[in-house]
């Protein structure tokens, strides 16, 4: 009897425990992730009640022709963001690994970025990307007799602009992850290496790199979700111009929910959402199979 | 795990041997001395640009963006931009909204992790993946079934819009606090546990007596990550906070950009960043010590 009784007082104090995180998950995770599903089937304007209307905002979706703009501007980004922000943090992680005094130092520099606040950050630098001769990336390539570059204000550079000021924003992050990686490649296999003669270039080749093959692959997803749902840069940039230049999924969810002329069409807005989400679901599936295999 | 194994232990790729020989020394001098110049000129050097454009005239900064030295200083310019443009109010709305939002995660994380990690209920298991099955619905796409859902509550019919609850509860929904702090709860010697229940320690006593004196460094490590994440924040502010007079930095920086003079404007976003920087560089090591090995393993 009193047994029971105290697993009763148990289980009801386990309940207060729970209810912080039950309120709050249920709430802002649990019920808008059901409820975009829900959303993405119905009319909805907050004016009129919801109706059911099947398939058609994805169907409106498909047929908006700024979509195919959108996914290939977010398919850009994500692209550049890999030729230019992959390998940065990978070499400046092997070099900084085998710095012996001061690492703390460059770990610190190289990490900076990240603690700016984006909003911040991209303010700067919209004045740094000033087309005119006298800006300041202008007047630093025009000492080496480049350019002037237009920057922000040419469709074919706008997009190039904004992924280099978000690989700067972000390397760091990847740079302390791959060097706490490097802490732990086994030294034998360094002294292995150089008993078979190899070189430095050799060594990182032949140990450094594999044993970052797990890592590097987890980074590089991460880096996909993070590029795919870009909205902040060409939000401040560049709303999304020149002439759509960038115009990226989530820039055209925003639009659709929040800067519709006719009132928020939420429908369509969820749809899309939920298009993008199930995409990053799959890769973020992916990367927690890798996550898993890797820190076991 | 390895990754802890200490400096002594690890060596780096090159050998002491190599290390040695005169001519790889001013090869490895000199490339290290690279990676460190590239690293002041990228990293710090923007920001230094901005401390410098932040107390010079603007026409100074316009005509010759890059001299080092500007010819008047201006430190009026970071008073104008507290002052004229109330930076201050945004400053504060920004203090409250990073507060508010460690405040939630912290309790949500702590006591959720309890629960999973030791008091561990049946339905234990369920709950815990349904936390982390959140982790594959990116939170960003969640912004308009969110934002519906905060204009009117559920069973309440609240509308948090333009409240600061708004812009922080949603914050404490993060499966990766909730995770982070189960597995150091999981790790924590169960012999403390089982003893503090023989002595007679209930699930509140335990609580606060015996689990939350071992868990500082996780707990350090949710606060400094929940209260940088806050001050970063933009879209959910952006779109849950319209009225300007509540609204955080972020939100409000690029609308004064448009309406600003270029030297109080540098002065404004200096502002804005000085204290992410601080804190960064008084809890350098939680951020730099890299992975989650470090908070996990205590």
């Amino acid at each position: 009897m009193s047994s029971l009784l105290t697993r009763a007082r148990g289980s009801a104090s386990t309940l207060v425990f729970l209810l912080p995180m039950l309120l709050v998950f249920g709430l802002f995770s649990w019920w808008p992730i059901v409820r975009s599903v829900i959303m993405s089937v119905q009319q909805t304007n907050l004016v009129t009640d919801p109706e059911f209307v099947g398939l058609d905002n994805f169907r409106a979706v498909l047929e908006d022709p700024l979509l195919s703009t959108a996914v290939q501007n977010t398919l850009w980004f994500a692209l550049l963001a890999l030729v230019f922000g992959y390998p940065v943090p990978l070499i400046l992680a092997v070099i900084m690994s085998d710095v012996r005094r001061a690492r703390g130092l460059y770990s610190l520099l190289a990490y900076l970025p990240v603690v700016i606040p984006p909003a911040v950050a991209v303010l700067l630098w919209r004045f740094f990307y000033d087309a005119e001769p006298t800006g300041v990336f202008n007047s630093i390539l025009g000492k080496v007799g480049l350019g002037p570059v237009p920057w922000l204000e040419d469709p074919a550079w706008a997009m190039p602009s904004l992924v280099i000021e978000a690989t700067w924003a972000a390397a760091g992050g990847t740079v302390i992850i791959y060097l706490a990686a490097l802490v732990s490649v086994p030294p034998e296999q360094y002294d292995a290496a150089e008993v078979d003669g190899a070189g430095v270039l050799g060594k990182v080749w032949h140990v450094t790199l594999p044993h970052l093959r797990g890592i590097m692959l987890i980074t590089l997803i991460l880096q996909i979700i993070g590029t795919a749902q870009v909205f902040l840069e060409p939000y401040l940039f560049t709303d999304g111009g020149p002439n759509n230049s960038t115009l990226t999924v989530l820039l055209l969810v925003y639009r659709y929910a929040f800067q519709n002329t006719t009132g928020g069409d939420y429908g369509k807005a969820t749809a899309l959402s939920l298009m993008l989400a199930l995409t990053l679901a799959l890769l973020s599936l992916v990367y927690f199979r890798l996550t898993r295999r890797w820190s076991e | 795990m390895s990754a802890r194994r200490s400096a002594a232990e690890s060596r780096g790729i090159t050998s002491e041997y190599e290390r040695g020989r005169p001519l790889f020394k001013v090869g490895r001098t000199l490339l290290n001395g690279l990676v460190l110049l590239f690293l002041v000129l990228v990293c710090l050097g923007p920001i230094l640009w901005l401390a410098k454009s932040a107390i010079t005239p603007t026409q100074d900064t316009l005509r010759h963006p890059l001299e080092l030295w500007p010819n008047g200083v201006d430190w009026a310019n970071l008073r104008t931009a507290w002052v004229d443009i109330d930076l201050k109010l945004y400053f504060w709305n920004t203090v409250v909204i990073a507060f508010g939002s460690w405040a939630v995660q912290m309790l949500v994380a702590v006591t959720g992790g309890y629960a999973l990690s030791i008091l561990r209920p049946r339905y234990g298991r369920v709950l815990y993946g349904l936390v982390l099955a959140t982790m594959f619905v990116p939170a960003v796409v969640l912004l308009v079934p969110l934002y519906l859902t905060v204009l009117d509550m559920p069973f309440t019919h609240w509308n948090l819009v333009n409240t600061y609850w708004g812009a922080f509860l949603p914050a404490g929904a993060s499966a990766f606090n909730i995770a982070l702090v189960k597995r150091f709860f999981d790790n924590l010697p169960r012999e403390v546990i089982q003893a503090a229940r023989v002595d007679g320690c209930g699930d509140f006593r335990l609580f606060w007596y015996v689990v939350l004196p071992m868990s500082r460094p996780v707990l350090g490590v949710v606060s400094v990550f929940a209260v940088l994440a806050a001050w970063k924040d933009f879209i959910w502010p952006l779109v849950v906070l319209p009225d300007p007079a509540k609204q955080p930095l972020s939100v409000r920086l690029p609308r004064l950009a448009g309406v600003t003079e270029l030297d109080v404007m540098m002065a404004a976003l200096l502002i804005s960043c000085a204290l992410p920087i601080a804190f960064f560089l008084v809890f350098q090591r939680l951020f730099l010590r890299g992975g989650l090995d470090g908070a996990v393993k205590g």
